[in-house]
């Protein structure tokens, strides 16, 4: 736990805000104070482009007065600031009375006391800059110097994330995590146009040795990507039409992120976020009977996995981490929650899925890494492939799109490999597959086994109003899809 | 230090203790939210903060490193280890290759040590009450109100070893309302951009809504295709931004946007569209009001600007007469292309002389189709800028000059700089809160525009 985080006054700050809050009759109140540190390069061809460094401390209280909500948030970090910021949040809270007409309930939860750090071995922010850059430009270098390469785009985002969390109810935590993201991408410009291959090596809760071996070979992907550029430049474009599909967990993350994790939010499904990031298609009313996939669709939530991005011990409103299922034999069967989602419900506790970018926000649901579970003894990638007899094998994530209640979906990606015969023949560009979500996952006719398992992930999912970020990770397999709609891209848009 | 030049010391104190050419800048942001679901409060909120940002360089080995430390600051403790931060981090790095002499003094430096402008949730008291009103009536009709309303005003003051002192106050407001029938089967959605909510009036906007539900009673499918397609302010904002997003005049000379031409060439020059269409961006521009000079390190095109720190920000004609004219540029990239340096601006306008209103296109269409809001807009191909994204909120169906129901949405694919080629009417430009991108791009003014083949390429059961 870095030193310097808990050197802050935490705990005073805490009971200086939480005295307040109680003197102004709130029935809830809580705490939170968060450290977020930031490191972005970015390159192109072998010239640093940027090069920045950002920090973030700030101290928030949230309470619940005369049964509504009410926040504040600042960055000094006084005994003061933090009753002022206690009266604040209850003046925000009567501004808003006539918005409310149904009190504010929140699930129980047991108070906790305890420390939390996610596991890693070397912390980014330990690591020297000339290191740091020393190695980037290693294997841009390499990319550079590769017949076909053009120019390159490369880059690393780093994040050290401290936060402390007390409430009226005596729960008092602190947490620390780190994650990063390095991205290579290799561009090939010619008279036909240009093109751009990137590594699919997803971003980690890990620690520097990520870089290293640890978790992903990076020499071995950046080696292979120059031909596979060339190949990809030359490949011929799809026809459009219907097509079997393996997906290869470098991409179905994506898939299951937009069309599982955020259609089983519980404040989506609710219409919390109907205005802006939509709804769900999956309502309450179908939770134990729809049928959202193929039988072998299970799929959990989980706040624990080992370098999960979402992973943590207890969320932002002091709910411990726990796993549940979401999609079991095919069936809806759960969603994810926070305390306020949970009294709606009439369930007794949350799931723990409540987050906060920063301390200037305030915690909503957000998504647990939601994972699709492998067969025990599933196929192999080639297994699944060897099943198509005319199909395509679609790699690495690039272009997304879902509709508001998150039906119909367009996902493109890094590399798309004709299957003939149960064999890979070459590449094909210009693809696009889309799809209704439940005829997508209903058409999944075989899940891969567990060594085709990987846990792939985002930075920058974004939600709220206002707008959030957060980190989140999905594990998969392998999946094997009959009959998806490929759509020709280059035929797409224009004149009719 | 006193509360009224806070940020300004932080500056003052960063450059007193930088021991080479270094740019400070700090920001004061003061913000207030109301977010509503279904006829009730949500989640709300008040929020301060002071951020600093310190921009070092420092001589390497064959040219000039930077090193970008920034922070939330309060305490002015913290500032002396920033500026070393931000030093160490100059003097590891590579040269950069954007390497630009800081911008010199310029303006007015006597209003520098200004107190910031702030804001708090009574700002938002009028709206607060007219929602509790409208939830009433929406009730009553089997109706439920979303939406979301935000007030945020940022102070930046940026200085740098040069001399040069500036401030800039950026007010920056939207409020959003979604109405949906009580079973969700039908919506619609309104917004409004303001710089103080003065000019905002939530029982009309709500009334709007009304109508447009009622507009909906009409159910009807449609199959996928194309279709003439008239596009509102608010979605012709979305596409045009991304256009404008991406107009990297670099990525363009070395061949990796949409906006190159062979041999190294651009479309600067090349014809977009038959009609006078102008897009263009004015820091000056009548209620589009924005900071003059360049207050960010990273375009919204991938440009660094980090050397180009303070720079003014000139008006720019991107596209004028149908004719594109130019493209996002720092003054590095100006200085080895022989061109101006060309900061992008936070507004962004399209006038095309029309003078037709919304309305008066609707009553000129003989069959087509009425949009509300685009929607999840992505990048399918950049080498085209092909675009795809969903129909949101509210399409419609023209029949002889008169909506005749709602249709249901669609997932489109299309390219805005293609799209210019194909538009065949272009009504009056207004100001306009765009749908997408309303949470970066607040400030724009455009028409809605006629398309005869907007590309419909599959249907949407959301609704």
């Amino acid at each position: 736990m870095d030193e310097t985080f808990t050197a802050l006054p935490l705990q005073a700050l805490a009971d200086a805000a939480l005295s307040r809050a109680s003197e102004l009759g709130c029935s809830h109140a809580d705490v939170r104070v968060r450290r977020e540190r930031q490191l972005s390069r970015s390159f192109r061809d072998r010239d640093l482009e940027s090069s920045s460094d950002v920090a973030s401390l700030g101290l928030s209280v949230r309470v619940v007065h005369d049964g509504v909500w009410g926040f504040a948030a600042g960055i000094t970090l006084t005994t003061d600031e933090a009753v002022r910021l206690a009266e604040r949040a209850v003046a925000t809270a009567k501004v808003s009375r006539p918005l409310t007409p149904h009190r504010v309930e929140l699930a129980d939860e047991p108070v906790h006391v305890g420390e939390w750090v996610s596991v890693y071995d070397i912390n980014p922010f330990e690591v020297a800059d000339a290191e740091r850059n020393g190695r980037l430009l290693e294997l841009i270098g390499r990319l550079l110097d590769a017949p076909g390469v053009s120019h390159t785009s490369a880059g690393l985002e780093v994040t050290q994330e401290n936060s402390f969390f007390a409430n009226l109810a005596g729960t008092r935590t602190t947490q620390q995590r780190v994650r990063q993201l390095p991205r290579f991408t290799a561009i090939s410009v010619s008279e036909a146009g240009f093109a751009t291959m990137s590594t699919v090596a997803p971003p980690v809760g890990r620690g520097w040795e990520y870089l290293s071996g640890d978790g992903w070979d990076f020499d071995a992907e950046i080696a292979g990507l120059p031909s596979l550029l060339a190949e990809h430049v030359a490949a011929p474009s799809v026809d459009a039409g219907h097509y079997d599909l393996v997906i290869d967990p470098t991409n179905l993350w994506l898939t299951i992120h937009e069309s599982i994790g955020h259609a089983t939010e519980l404040d989506r499904a609710l219409g919390y976020e109907t205005a802006y990031a939509g709804t769900s298609f999956a309502t309450v009313d179908q939770l134990g009977t729809l049928q959202y996939g193929s039988p072998v669709m299970n799929v959990t939530g989980d706040r624990v996995a080992e370098h999960g991005l979402a992973t943590i011990g207890w969320d932002d409103e002091g709910v411990a981490a726990q796993q549940f299922d979401i999609i079991a034999d095919g069936v809806l069967v759960g969603y994810q929650l926070d305390r306020q989602m949970a009294a709606l419900r009439g369930l007794p506790r949350s799931n723990g899925c409540a987050f906060a970018d920063s301390a200037g926000h305030i915690p909503m649901q957000r998504m647990p890494n939601v994972s699709l579970q492998p067969a025990a003894d599933g196929p192999s990638t080639e297994e699944l492939i060897s099943r198509v007899e005319r199909g395509i094998y679609v790699v690495g994530d690039k272009s997304w799109s879902i509709d508001m209640q998150r039906y119909n979906f367009q996902f493109t990606g890094q590399r798309f490999f004709r299957i003939e015969n149960g064999r890979l023949a070459g590449q094909l560009k210009d693809v696009a597959y889309q799809a209704t979500t439940t005829d997508f996952w209903r058409s999944m006719e075989a899940v891969g086994g567990p060594d085709t398992y990987l846990l792939g992930g985002a930075l920058n999912c974004g939600k709220g109003q206002p707008g959030q970020v957060a980190p989140v990770s999905h594990g998969c397999p392998s999946a094997l899809f009959r009959g998806v709609n490929i759509l020709n891209t280059a035929a797409e848009g224009g004149q009719a | 230090m006193s509360n009224r030049s806070r940020a300004a010391e932080l500056v003052e104190q960063a450059l007193a203790v930088a021991g080479g050419p270094t740019i400070a800048y700090a920001d004061e942001t003061a913000q207030a939210n109301l977010r509503w679901a279904g006829n009730a409060l949500t989640t709300n909120g008040e929020m301060t903060s002071t951020s600093l940002t310190v921009v070092a360089t420092a001589a390497v080995p064959g040219g000039t490193g930077v090193g970008t430390v920034s922070q939330e600051v309060a305490d002015p403790a913290q500032v002396t280890d920033l500026v070393r931060a931000a030093e160490a981090l100059a003097r590891s790095a590579p040269p950069s290759t954007d390497a630009a002499e800081l911008v010199e003094s310029w303006g007015d430096a006597e209003s520098f040590a200004e107190e910031p402008v702030g804001t708090s949730i009574d700002v938002l008291a009028q709206v607060a009450r007219d929602l509790g009103t409208s939830f009433g009536e929406m009730a009553a009709r089997g109706q439920r109100l979303y939406g979301f309303a935000e007030h945020i005003c940022t102070t930046s003051y940026l200085g740098s070893s040069t001399g040069l002192r500036l401030r800039g106050v950026q007010p920056t407001g939207r409020l959003e309302l979604n109405a949906k029938s009580d079973d969700g089967s039908r919506s619609a959605w309104v917004g409004a951009a303001s710089r103080d909510f003065t000019d905002v009036d939530v029982i009309a906007m709500a009334a709007e809504l009304d109508t447009r539900l009622g507009w909906a009673e009409r159910r009807i499918e449609l199959p996928p295709g194309r279709y003439e397609t008239i596009l509102p302010p608010g979605p012709t904002a979305d596409l045009m931004i991304y256009a404008y997003w991406t107009a990297s005049a670099r990525d363009a000379e070395e061949g990796q946007n949409a906006y190159a031409a062979p041999g190294g060439a651009t479309l600067i020059g090349s014809r977009m569209s038959e009609l006078p269409l102008r897009l263009h961006s004015d820091p000056t521009y009548p209620g589009l009001e924005c900071t003059p000079f360049v207050d960010f390190v990273g375009g919204p095109d991938g440009t660094s600007f980090t050397f180009d720190l303070g720079l003014p920000i000139q008006p720019v004609d991107w596209m004028s007469d149908g004719i594109w004219q130019e493209l996002i540029r720092n003054r590095a990239w100006a200085a080895k292309t022989e061109r101006a340096a060309t900061p992008p601006v936070d507004n962004l306008i399209l006038d095309g002389g029309g003078s037709a209103t919304l309305e008066e296109m609707i009553a000129s269409t003989e069959r087509g189709l009425l949009l509300t809001c685009l929607w999840y807009i992505r990048e399918v191909d950049p080498e085209r800028l092909l675009l795809t994204g969903l129909t949101r909120d509210g399409v419609y169906l023209v029949e002889d000059g008169q909506v005749t129901g709602a249709v249901n949405n669609f997932r489109f694919n299309e390219s805005p700089l293609e799209l210019l080629g194909r538009i065949t009417e272009v009504g009056r430009t207004e100001k306009v809160l765009c749908r997408e991108w309303n949470d970066y791009f607040n400030r724009t003014a455009m028409p809605a525009i006629r398309v005869p083949d907007f590309n419909m390429s599959t249907v949407s059961q959301a609704s």
